[in-house]
C-alpha cells in the first residue's frame, strides 16, 4: 500500500486532470450536489423553482459557448467580437433542421391557381441531427473566416470579427424563408431525441421531471462532455501551439509551429462550440430573431470570459453562470426596499432593470480587468490556497 | 536512479565532419541599409562555429536568415544539401535547425515543463481530434515525450522549477530554459544567440559546460554568437568574424585573436592589441 496517496508516480498522472484524490473527491461532490437539486424533488427535500431551473440550463449551454470563445481569445489569443454571428448560425440551421414547416395557401399570379407556399422551411429533423450539423455548420464558417486571422492580429482582427457580426445580423434579417424575416423571427428547433421530448413534462427512467430539469440534465451532461474536451485540448501539443501563438506568435514559428494551421484549428473548433450552444440555447428561447445575435452579444460572451477566467475550462462555466444569473440578481435587488426608488422594474423608471444590468456589466469587465485578470478562477486559486494553509498564513 | 546523459535523451548528429549548413554568399538589405553583405561559411556535424563581430555587424541577420524569418536577397542557405531559402520558417524548424535568442523568446506564461513540451511539438505524432479525445495514441505520446523533456530537465537542472511559470524565473534560468527548448526539438543544427549575455562568471561557466556537453555528447552542427570572447576562444572550432555585415576573417580561434582586420575592427585604427580575453561591449 502506497504510505502517501497524493503521490505522483508516473507522468500520464500528472498531466491528469485531477491532481489529487482530494480533488477528485470535491468534483465528486459537486457533481453529486448538481445531480441531486436537478433531480429536485424526486429524490431530495430540496426543490427549485422551474424559472430558476430553466436558468441554470441556460447557463450551461452559455458555458459551451463561452468555451468556444475561450479556445479561440484565451488560449490562442485572438480576439474575436464575432462570437455572436457564430451562435447564430448554430442557432439558425438547428432552427431549419428541426423546425417545423410553414406553409400559406397563394394564388399563383401566372396560372391563377391555388398553390402551397413555403413561408418557413423546417425540416423537422431529430436532434442528434441538428445538434451536430448546428455545430459543423459553424465550424466551416469558422473555417472559412479563420484565414483574415492570419493576415490581420490584435485590434485589427476584432474589427474584422466585428464587422462579421453586422454581417450575419443582416443575412439573418433578409434570408426570409429561412430566417422569417426582420423583426418576425421564427420557431426554433424542437426539442427531440429518438422520440424523447426534452420540452415536456414526463418521466425519465420512473422519475417524474418537469420539462425544466430535462434541460438542465441535458446541458450537465453535454457540459461534462464539451469541458472535458476543452481540457483536453488545453493539456495537448494543440494547446500548447495555441498558447505559444498567444503569448509570441514569431517565436512559435521558429519552433516548428505553422500559425496558419493552428489559427485555423482554433477558429474551427471555436466555431464547432459556437454553434452547438446557439442551437441548445435559443431551442429553450422558443424564438429566433436577427435582431437577438448583435454586437452585444458578442460583449456579452467577452465578459464571460474576462469575468470567469481567461484560458480556463472553469473559469469560463463560472463566467456564464455569472453573466446569466446578473439579471436574476439585478432583479432581486430593485425588489428590496431601499432600492426599489433607484432602480425600477418599470422600463420607464429613472434607471430600469435592464440599464442596471449594463452598468453592473460594464463595472464588472472594467473591475475585473483591473483587479483580478484572472477573473472568478483567479479569486477561487487564492481562496483555495488560503485554506490550504489554514490557520497559517502560508 | 542514475542521472541520465543527454545522449540516452537525444539523437546523435550522425557522421561527424559532414557539412550540414551551407551559407553561400547572401546579401541582405533594408531599404539600403545593408545588413548582411555578402557572408558565406560552413558548418560541420560535430563542429562548434563561432561568429563574433561588433554590436550591429550583423550576426543575428545572419540566423534570422537561416531561421526563414528574413529573407536576403541573394545567395543560398543549404541545409542538409536542401535550399532553405522561400520556406515558412516552421518547416525549417521541422527540418531540425532550433536556435535561442538574444532577447529571451519564451513563452512566458506557460511552464517550464510546457515550454520544454512545446519544443516536442513536431515529435509528437497526434492529430487535433486526439487532442480532443485524449484516449490511447496522445496519452501514450504525451507520456513518451514527457520523458525526453524530462531527461533534458536533468541536463539542465531544472527540476525544482519544472511547473513554475517562466515568467517568474530570473534571467540565468530562463536562458537555460530557451537552451531546453531548443533542445526539446532534437535539432541537427543548433544556432545559439548570445547564451551568456548578461550573465555573471557562474552561471556563465554553467552554460559554457551545457553547450560543452551538448557538443560532445550529442555531435551535432551548432553556431554560437557571442560577445563573450574567452567563452568562444576556449569552446569554438571555427570562428567567423564579421563587421557592417561583411565577412573579415576566418579561421581557428588562434588565427583570428591575431588577424589585424579583426584587432582593428574591435578596437579602431590606432589601437593594436589583441582582442582576447576582453569582451565587446
Amino acid at each position: 500500500m502506497r504510505l502517501r496517496p497524493g503521490l505522483v508516480t508516473d507522468y500520464r498522472a500528472d498531466a491528469g486532470i485531477f491532481k489529487s484524490v482530494t480533488q477528485r473527491i470535491w468534483f465528486g461532490l459537486l457533481l453529486a450536489a448538481a445531480v441531486f437539486l436537478g433531480a429536485g424533488g424526486a429524490i431530495g427535500p430540496i426543490r427549485i423553482s422551474s424559472d430558476i431551473m430553466v436558468l441554470l440550463a441556460y447557463a450551461m449551454f452559455a458555458s459551451i459557448g463561452a468555451l468556444g470563445l475561450n479556445i479561440v481569445t484565451g488560449m490562442a489569443g485572438q480576439v474575436s467580437l464575432g462570437h455572436a454571428f457564430f451562435l447564430g448560425l448554430g442557432a439558425y440551421t438547428a432552427a431549419i433542421l428541426g423546425g417545423v414547416e410553414q406553409t400559406r395557401q397563394a394564388m399563383d399570379p401566372v396560372t391563377g391557381q391555388q398553390v402551397t407556399e413555403v413561408v418557413l422551411r423546417g425540416y423537422g429533423l431529430d436532434m442528434i441531427i441538428w445538434l451536430p450539423l448546428a455545430g459543423i455548420i459553424a465550424a466551416l464558417a469558422g473555417l472559412i473566416v479563420a484565414p483574415v486571422a492570419t493576415r490581420l492580429r490584435g485590434l485589427y482582427l476584432a474589427f474584422v470579427t466585428l464587422g462579421l457580426v453586422f454581417l450575419g445580423e443582416h443575412i439573418f434579417r433578409e434570408a426570409r424563408t429561412l430566417t422569417g424575416g426582420a423583426g418576425n423571427g421564427r420557431p426554433t428547433a424542437e426539442y427531440r431525441l429518438f422520440g424523447f421530448r426534452f420540452d415536456q413534462d414526463g418521466e425519465v427512467f420512473g422519475i417524474w421531471m418537469s420539462k425544466q430539469q430535462k434541460l438542465f440534465f441535458l446541458g450537465l451532461i453535454l457540459l461534462l462532455v464539451m469541458g472535458l474536451a476543452a481540457k483536453n485540448l488545453f493539456r495537448s501539443r494543440v494547446g500548447r501551439a495555441l498558447a505559444a501563438i498567444r503569448d509570441r506568435d514569431i517565436a512559435a514559428e521558429m519552433m516548428g509551429i505553422p500559425l496558419g494551421r493552428y489559427k485555423l484549428i482554433a477558429f474551427t473548433i471555436s466555431s464547432f462550440y459556437a454553434g452547438i450552444a446557439g442551437a441548445l440555447f435559443w431551442a429553450v428561447v422558443g424564438r429566433l430573431t436577427a435582431e437577438g445575435f448583435n454586437f452585444l452579444l458578442s460583449i456579452k460572451y467577452i465578459a464571460m470570459i474576462l469575468i470567469g477566467g481567461v484560458a480556463t475550462v472553469s473559469g469560463s462555466i463560472m463566467g456564464a453562470f455569472f453573466i446569466t444569473f446578473l439579471p436574476k440578481v439585478v432583479e432581486g435587488l430593485a425588489g428590496l426596499p431601499g432600492l426599489s426608488h433607484i432602480i425600477s422594474k418599470d422600463p420607464a423608471g429613472m434607471i430600469n432593470t435592464f440599464q442596471f444590468e449594463q452598468i453592473l456589466f460594464g463595472l464588472f469587465i472594467v473591475g475585473f480587468l483591473i483587479l483580478e485578470p484572472m477573473g472568478l478562477y483567479g479569486i477561487w486559486i487564492r481562496v483555495r490556497n488560503y485554506w490550504k494553509g489554514w490557520p497559517f498564513s502560508y | 536512479m542514475r542521472a541520465r546523459r543527454l545522449h540516452e535523451v537525444l539523437p546523435h548528429g550522425g557522421e561527424p565532419g559532414n557539412v550540414i549548413l551551407e551559407v553561400d554568399d547572401i546579401h541582405l538589405s533594408f531599404a539600403g541599409v545593408k545588413a548582411v553583405d555578402g557572408i558565406s561559411f560552413k558548418v560541420h556535424t560535430n563542429e562548434l562555429f563561432a561568429i563574433i563581430g561588433p554590436n550591429g555587424a550583423g550576426k543575428t541577420s545572419i540566423f534570422n536568415c537561416v531561421s526563414g524569418f528574413y529573407h536576403p536577397q541573394r545567395g543560398s542557405v543549404r541545409y542538409e544539401g536542401r535550399e532553405l531559402l522561400g520556406m515558412r520558417p516552421d518547416r525549417i524548424a521541422d527540418l531540425g535547425i532550433a536556435r535561442t535568442f538574444q532577447n529571451i523568446e519564451l513563452f512566458p506564461q506557460m511552464t517550464v515543463l510546457d515550454n520544454l513540451m512545446l519544443g516536442r511539438h513536431q515529435h509528437l505524432k497526434y492529430g487535433t481530434l486526439a487532442a480532443l479525445v485524449r484516449a490511447g495514441r496522445a496519452s501514450r505520446e504525451e507520456a513518451r515525450n514527457r520523458e525526453v523533456v524530462e531527461g533534458l530537465v536533468e541536463f539542465l537542472g531544472l527540476q525544482p522549477v519544472r511547473k513554475s511559470y517562466v515568467a517568474m524565473l530570473p534571467y540565468g534560468l530562463q536562458k537555460r530554459v530557451e537552451l531546453g527548448r531548443a533542445l526539446a526539438m532534437a535539432p541537427r543544427l543548433l544556432m545559439l544567440d548570445e547564451p551568456v549575455a548578461g550573465m555573471n562568471l557562474e552561471e556563465t561557466e554553467d552554460m559554457a559546460r551545457f553547450i560543452n556537453d551538448i557538443r560532445w555528447e550529442l555531435g551535432i552542427g551548432i553556431i554560437l554568437v557571442e560577445h563573450e570572447m574567452r567563452m568562444v576562444m576556449d569552446l569554438a572550432d571555427t570562428v567567423l568574424a564579421v563587421d557592417f555585415g561583411r565577412p573579415i576573417a576566418v579561421g581557428t580561434p588562434a588565427e583570428i585573436q591575431n588577424n589585424p582586420d579583426v584587432i582593428r575592427a574591435y578596437l579602431g585604427e590606432e589601437h593594436g592589441t589583441a582582442p582576447a580575453g576582453g569582451g565587446a561591449e
